[in-house]
């Protein structure tokens, strides 16, 4: 398969499958291994239907099979990302992680793209960051004398897997400093919704930016722009509620779908975040495609 | 004689009552009264707790720590208590400047399904050796067996006892002697109550509750709270003590307190408004209230259509932003259903 390269998820959860699935359609992205800790978990089942190569050895498959995989989907935890970079920043992987280990360069593709082409550890910060930073991004930039600006996500508690609830804080202060540094505004709060009604609410987010009251018909154009770039990686990315001036702040209200691949279509946070990673993974094929860069010549 | 501990929520869901606004010439002297007249735990700060100070819920006059602050210069044997919900507070940002600022007691609370995101905090809180309750919010959406599990998990982090929260004031007494003695049954802690009086039945539920074997009760003075208010306190110790229920609090000082309050902090008194009804009918949080009715003054739609349309979403506190969404989809059908 010429053109693409070759690619391995680490991490067999509802991430790491899901990721899995989508790289089966990606032209530019070849999934040689499949790693998790245990053959018959969901996820490996699941490896092993689709016919990808299953490992059950962890980063262990990666060290003794160095020329797998030239690009790594990490999506097991933050400390053991911690361990997996030790052992893979001195070789010529690449790795998109998943986890909210803050090690890497944060991407947004589509604020940042080009910047990945640059590293060879780049972190996906979070479903809520993927969903509202780019139109944080595009209200800061098209607007002045922005105080404050508030994120609140819900997505459906059948979504959030063990590793979600548990690292709550983390996603938190995660995605604030995230928040801060693509608004530029330093004065930011995120918060997470888990909603158990069934049927499984989709992914929510909601954007308050506390501000005078901008020129709306100029914001508005900018907003619904921004969702045309986020939909040409995202396809469920819809804005319900568009740019809206109410008490003191504007308010854009976004719905993310998933695409069904491994979750249910409720999930669209999990989606999100993985729809970013493939782009930027394929953004490190088509870079290599067109020799405008040589993978092993990035340095970490 | 059983004994039962009140917990006095007046300065924490009291704060819903007037946005957040609660200032230190009303907190210190409250707290002041509140431990002359032997109330064993105040808790203070925002209505969602630590953290939540924020557009989507409401932004607090004074931060969490000067709440606190306020309420520990006044308190020596009564204990002092914060409230937080994992997703607003984190540790590292509010429960750990808490725990330095010398509070006593955590209420770490999640939604009635959620219990395993208040993990980390209840071990957190209890291994700094503070006392430390688990609290299910809006209680009413789920069966029993539900809440068991629920508790359990709490139970296995470590949590002192469990607080079932009727937040959206839906309970009829037949509700809480249901899920009550459930509870009781099942778990080896503690289990309390924290009504709403949605339907004006916070007292009664509240005294359900112990006869079904609760022993804490978290209430507030006058009722003050979100929504429709809750429990009124010195009521429930009221009656408790004519029940023969030791609670520890003196009848005419917990009196004394509430006539303070009164005067000092609830500007209007509490009751059940028609909104109240709808909300507690719909099993909508109570503390959305004062959202729903500016949001749907706003977008010119009625209130009550509004909650009863959060209602059919199953919104759980802190979606406050599916107001606005909610009542712009109501305005756009009516405009369709005119042309």
């Amino acid at each position: 398969m010429t053109g693409r390269i070759k690619v391995a998820i680490l991490g067999s959860g509802n991430i790491g499958t899901d990721l899995l699935m989508k790289t089966l359609r990606s032209k530019f992205l070849e999934c040689t291994r499949f790693i998790g800790r245990n053959l018959n978990s969901k996820g490996m089942v699941k490896g092993k239907e689709v016919g990808v190569l299953l490992s059950d050895k962890g980063i262990d498959e990666i060290v003794e099979n160095p020329g797998c995989c030239q690009l790594i989907f990490d999506a097991t935890s933050a400390r053991d990302h911690l361990y997996h970079w030790s052992l893979l920043k001195d070789t010529d992987k690449i790795v998109v992680d998943m986890t909210p280990s803050k090690i890497g360069k944060m991407i947004v593709p589509a604020i940042n793209l080009n910047d990945a082409l640059e590293h060879r550890n780049v972190n996906m910060i979070s479903c809520g960051g993927q969903a509202s930073i780019p139109l944080v991004h595009t209200l800061t930039q098209a607007c002045d004398g922005v105080e404050y600006i508030e994120i609140v996500s819900s997505i459906a508690s059948a979504s959030a897997g063990a590793g979600t609830r548990v690292n709550i804080d983390e996603y938190i202060e995660n995605t604030e400093e995230a928040l801060r540094f693509f608004s530029k505004c330093n004065n930011v709060k995120v918060i997470l919704i888990l909603n158990p009604a069934v049927p499984s609410i989709d992914m929510q987010t909601t954007i308050s930016a506390k501000m005078p009251k901008p020129d709306m018909r100029k914001l508005s154009a900018a907003i619904a722009k921004m969702e045309k770039s986020i939909q040409a990686y995202v396809p469920g990315y819809l804005i319900v509620v568009p740019p809206v001036y109410e008490n003191n702040r504007v308010v854009i209200m976004v719905r993310v779908r998933g695409l069904g691949d491994y979750l249910p279509g409720y999930a669209g946070n999990l989606d999100i975040i993985n729809c970013a990673a493939i782009a930027t993974a394929e953004k490190y094929a088509q870079g290599k495609q067109s020799n405008r860069f040589n993978l092993a010549e990035i340095k970490s | 004689m059983k004994n039962i501990s009140i917990i006095d929520s007046t300065l924490r869901d009291g704060n819903h009552a007037v946005r957040h606004q609660l200032d230190k010439n009303q907190i210190e002297p409250y707290c002041a009264a509140a431990e002359a007249a032997g109330v064993p735990v105040v808790v203070v700060g925002h209505g969602n707790g630590l953290g939540a100070s924020s557009l989507q819920v409401g932004e607090s006059l004074l931060t969490d720590i000067e709440i606190i602050a306020a309420a520990r210069s006044n308190l020596k044997k009564t204990k002092l208590g914060v409230f937080i919900i994992p997703g607003f507070g984190t540790i590292n940002k509010d429960l750990n400047k808490a725990i330095q600022e010398g509070i006593d007691l955590v209420c770490v609370s999640s939604h009635c399904t959620e219990a395993d995101t208040t993990q980390r905090h209840i071990n957190y809180v209890k291994e700094r050796g503070k006392l430390v309750y688990g609290n299910l919010m809006m209680t009413h959406m789920v069966s029993k067996g539900a809440l068991i599990d629920e508790c359990l998990k709490m139970q296995s982090y470590g949590a002192d006892g469990v607080i079932l929260m009727d937040s959206a004031g839906a309970y009829i007494p037949s509700d809480v002697t249901e899920k009550i003695s459930a509870l009781v049954g099942s778990l080896k802690i503690p289990v309390g109550f924290h009504g709403h009086n949605n339907f004006g039945l916070a007292i009664a539920n509240s005294i359900v509750a112990v006869e079904a074997g609760a022993t804490i009760l978290d209430c507030c003075v006058l009722g003050f709270g979100a929504g429709a208010g809750n429990a009124q306190l010195e009521a429930v110790v009221a009656i408790l003590s004519k029940r023969g229920y030791l609670t520890g609090i003196d009848l005419y000082k917990i009196l004394d307190l509430a006539d303070l309050a009164g005067k000092k902090i609830v500007k209007t008194p509490q009751g059940v408004k028609s909104i109240s009804i709808v909300s507690g009918l719909a099993g909508v949080f109570s503390g959305f209230v004062r959202h729903v009715e500016r949001v749907a003054g706003q977008y010119g739609v009625d209130p009550r259509d509004v909650f009863f349309e959060l209602g059919r979403r199953k919104a759980v506190g802190g979606q406050e932003d599916m107001i606005i969404e909610v009542a712009i989809n109501l305005a756009d059908k009516r405009r369709k259903n005119e042309k």
